[in-house]
């Protein structure tokens, strides 16, 4: 079972918020996933409402909440949010992302990591958002992260793992649970990133904006565990030779 | 420095657009400025429905099932520009009034009763009666009670856009109005903003102040819509370039009937809208696209989900206008007067989400009142 900063997750897959139709959707689109952490873009709830729309839908007891600074462009503007969550009862767990460039929401790796050193001493649960860069995962495991969250392609792509290289190098060298966000566009994404051995994947955007979220939910979470299941039992090389089903390997004839 | 190419220089570029352009601009992922070119020239027409297609699933992957809801607040009449086209031109004899902060921060109560997270301060440009220091105490008065507060006023220097993003101001609008030189002299008849370059300069300074999004927009009437479109288009691209980590906006507002009595010189239809707004899209992904209350409710509903990603609603263009039904000249002729409960229905109605609150007032330090020396 998947555990994080010591709490466990019988789903490997986490949802988001963002995009959806209607809270409605999203409720039971998450529902279907399965998923049991949820992140939420701090910039779109209103934490002092209980009435706000999403946070209203979405039973806490069912999901983990792990806020997420959106919008942030440095490292004192993700720490702010960071603490006023904390403040209004958002709780310690944080997906910290530090987003620049509006267009293409790639994370600044440089703030990141400040941010994530300091959020770390104040004791937050600190999961960054990163580009697959494998020293950057190894600083951020250094500095305290609980799990790092290497992107597969840029947020929104549906792309799926552009990043295959640098991911494999961050799951083979990680001390943390590393989960695959951003980019992941089809069930066969994610059963991909889970074959390499990823912990975990994020998936919003592609569920929220098909044409049946629900169903599409149901889909990804059943590629999450395919994907899983086959990491576990052990893939097969690959090989650019043919290889029979039934060897025979023409040795025959020896005793 | 951004420095826009001669009208006719633009408007020769889509006059040489050919078929086989069309057809490419429309397959490809980025179509570049010549692709934009192509998609406004009188050749893509035909393919309107095509362009939809294409600008609603960019949509949809960028900005989701979602659009996003505000209010303008008008905050004065006052201007000393004489512009031909606007209700406010100081050439207009017209009762003109500047709203106290009191009576400010009442009609803002009032529209975030109705649900109002987002809000513009809208004035004529009149600094004498509303400059930086009114919009630096306004803006310190409201910020912990709204998530995003941008503004649309005189263009301002560099250090009072920084000023102002200090004090909780979030991104400001300048439009160009047009970016037809001869025209923007015809109809600027006096006042600073008859200053063409100064004005053209003005998103760019916006941007060096660090603010988190610009929006620019031409006025549509006033000239060649097709070139309008490509002139946006270079000075987005050239807003990118410069300024990456400022967010974009662009406005399409249709002149409308306004005291005065002015008269569109140049029809834009709502076909040519939509085409202008889907060939915006389709060049630029990630820009934010406004779909003003100047347009009428058929329309506007049928746009949701087809490219814009932000509604005004409930608006009025009246300063004084929320609290008081008659509270004066308005600026111009609103189309849609549905309430924001309403808007907010029909984006439902289309299976989009409006979203009311999109910002936080958190992510900017905290400033003090920093009064002009």
């Amino acid at each position: 079972m998947l555990t994080i900063a010591g709490r466990k997750f019988r789903s490997r897959l986490f949802g988001g918020t963002g995009k959806f139709s209607s809270p409605e959707v999203m409720k039971e689109a998450l529902a279907a996933s399965g998923c049991e952490m949820v992140t939420v873009a701090l910039r779109r709830i209103d934490l002092n409402n209980p009435a706000d729309d999403i946070m209203s839908v979405l039973d806490r007891d069912r999901y983990l909440f792990l806020p997420n600074t959106s919008g942030a462009r440095d490292a004192d503007e993700a720490i702010r949010l960071a603490r006023l969550a904390r403040a209004s009862g958002g709780g310690e767990w944080l997906k910290l992302e530090v987003t620049p460039d509006p267009r293409t929401l790639l994370p600044d790796p440089i703030e990141t990591l400040k941010a994530t050193e300091l959020l770390v001493k104040e004791g937050f649960k600190v999961l960054p958002y990163m580009n697959a860069d494998p020293i950057l995962a190894l600083r951020l495991q250094d500095a305290g992260a609980v799990a790092v969250m290497p992107l597969g392609s840029p947020i929104g792509t549906n792309q799926g793992v552009l990043t295959r290289f640098q991911i494999e190098i961050i799951i083979a060298q990680a001390q943390v649970p590393v989960i695959v966000d951003a980019g992941l566009g089809a069930p066969s994404h994610v059963a991909e990133a889970m074959e390499m051995g990823a912990d975990a994947v994020l998936v919003n955007t592609a569920i929220a904006v098909a044409g049946d979220p629900v169903r599409m939910a149901r889909a990804f979470a059943m590629a999450v565990e395919a994907g899983r299941i086959a990491y576990e039992a052990g893939l097969g090389a690959v090989s650019k030779d043919a290889a029979p089903s039934s060897p025979e390997d023409g040795l025959g004839f020896l005793r | 420095m951004f420095v826009i190419p001669e009208f006719s220089a633009l408007q020769d570029a889509i006059s040489r657009v050919t078929e086989a352009e069309v057809l490419q601009a429309l397959n490809a992922d980025l179509p570049g400025m010549a692709g934009l070119a192509a998609l406004l020239s009188p050749l893509a027409e035909p393919h309107l429905r095509a362009m939809a297609k294409r600008s609603a699933i960019i949509t949809s992957q960028r900005f989701g099932k979602t659009i996003q809801v505000y209010a303008p607040l008008y905050l004065s009449s006052y201007c000393a520009n004489r512009c031909a086209y606007c209700g406010f031109s100081a050439d207009n004899v017209i009762d003109r009034r500047v709203l106290t902060f009191a009576e400010a921060e009442n009609e803002a109560m009032i529209l975030h009763q109705r649900g109002f997270s987002h809000l513009l301060l809208v004035s004529g440009e009149a600094p004498a009666k509303l400059g930086v220091d009114y919009l630096e105490e306004l803006a310190l008065r409201l910020r912990d009670r709204f998530a995003a507060l941008s503004i649309e006023v005189q263009p301002l220097a560099t250090e009072e856009y920084a000023r102002l993003f200090r004090a909780g101001i979030t991104s400001v609008a300048v439009y160009q109005e047009t970016y037809d030189r001869a025209v923007y002299e015809q109809v600027h008849l006096g006042g600073p903003k008859a200053d063409f370059d100064y004005r053209l300069e003005s998103p760019a300074r916006v941007a060096a102040a660090g603010m988190r999004e610009v929006g620019i927009g031409a006025l549509l009437g006033l000239s060649d819509w097709r070139a309008e479109g490509l002139a946006l288009g270079l000075h987005l691209a050239w807003l990118r370039r410069h300024y990456w980590r400022t967010g974009l906006t662009v406005s399409f507002p249709r002149l409308r009937p306004a005291q005065g009595e002015f008269k569109p010189l140049h029809s834009v239809s709502e076909r040519n809208l939509s085409q202008m707004i889907f060939a915006l899209r389709i060049f630029d992904p990630d820009v934010g696209l406004y779909l003003s209350t100047r347009e009428e409710a058929r329309y506007r509903d049928g746009m949701i989900g087809l490219g814009p990603t932000r509604y005004s609603a409930g608006s009025c263009t009246a300063p004084g206008g929320y609290g008081q039904a008659d509270a004066g000249v308005e600026q111009f002729e609103v189309g849609d007067n549905r309430s924001l409960a309403e808007v907010c229905a029909a984006i439902q109605q289309k299976g989009f989400d409006p979203v009311r609150k999109d910002w936080d007032a958190v992510f900017q330090a905290k400033g003090d009142r920093q009064q002009a020396a």
